[in-house]
């Protein structure tokens, strides 16, 4: 069975932001609600690097471990989601989360102690696939209609990469393996021409 | 004035209301996901596969993900 997974390539990723903003619009995500974030680490040093984080759907998730109401659950593929109309807003998982995924809505009746609200890898949530109640309280269920969590697939380095995990690491080992260092590096010769790029022979470039 | 408060405490009294009803009976469960959306939103389901079979399903995560996210497929 797929397991999945994401996994962020700090080589690649430009700190764009894209896929923050293909989360929000996709899942209409409210105000002050960020399921997926981009982290730039020595921001502004030469060699600066960034990666996008969201729940990574851990395999021994400690935000299950820690909630007094259990209501996490782990679907067929791995992805950990959970029910909000069990979930008590306590922030216990926030606390237990090394990635800061949790988020707290401060628009509801319960202000900042709202309902808990997390990367749900666009596979909704315990509600009937597709439905409405589904979008209003976890977002669009993408892997039900046989796609894949709208950040990955629109960013534009591949820098995030997100499917069966894999798969994802065989993509993962490819790229590390080829991608080498200056002209070598992918994308070159689309910028600045070769044969490898698609040139015709003796093209002018 | 009178008005005006009542108004303000109505309000206030009544935020709750506008809420959503739920229950709270345990952990519902979830439908895999190959069991594809089949109410009216399933126009938005990627042509290519049957919803309800998982092996189709997976072939279609996978497939879409070496078309979509690995570009080294696409220069080859």
């Amino acid at each position: 069975m797929a397991r999945m997974k994401f996994v962020c390539d700090a080589e690649r990723c430009i700190e764009c932001n894209g896929c923050v903003t293909a989360c929000k619009n996709e899942n209409e995500v409210p105000w002050g609600v960020n399921r997926r974030r981009v982290v730039t680490l020595n921001d502004g040093v030469p060699g600066e690097k960034s990666i996008s984080v969201a729940c990574m759907h851990c395999s021994d998730a400690p935000c299950m471990a820690v909630c007094p109401v259990n209501c996490f659950y782990r679907t067929e593929e791995g992805v950990v989601l959970h029910d909000k109309d069990v979930c008590i807003g306590c922030g216990y998982c926030s606390y237990a989360c090394p990635f800061g995924a949790p988020q707290f809505p401060s628009q509801g009746t319960f202000g900042v102690r709202g309902k808990m609200d997390k990367c749900t890898f666009c596979a909704g949530g315990p509600e009937a696939h597709g439905s409405q109640a589904e979008f209003e309280k976890y977002g669009r269920n993408r892997l039900a209609e046989g796609k894949l969590p709208a950040c990955a697939e629109q960013c534009s380095t591949k820098a995030l990469l997100a499917g069966d995990g894999d798969v994802v690491a065989d993509i993962f080992r490819n790229r590390v393996v080829q991608r080498g260092k200056g002209a070598e590096v992918w994308g070159w010769g689309t910028a600045y021409g070769s044969k490898q790029a698609g040139q015709p022979n003796g093209g002018k470039s | 004035m009178m008005r005006l408060v009542f108004l303000l405490a109505s309000a206030l009294v009544l935020a709750a209301c506008g809420d959503k009803e739920q229950t709270a009976a345990g952990v519902k469960s979830d439908t895999a996901s190959f069991q594809g959306v089949t109410g009216p939103g399933n126009a938005y389901n990627v042509p290519g596969w049957k919803p309800g079979d998982k092996n189709a399903w997976e072939q279609q995560i996978k497939t879409r993900l070496q078309n979509g996210q690995n570009e080294y497929n696409r220069v080859k």
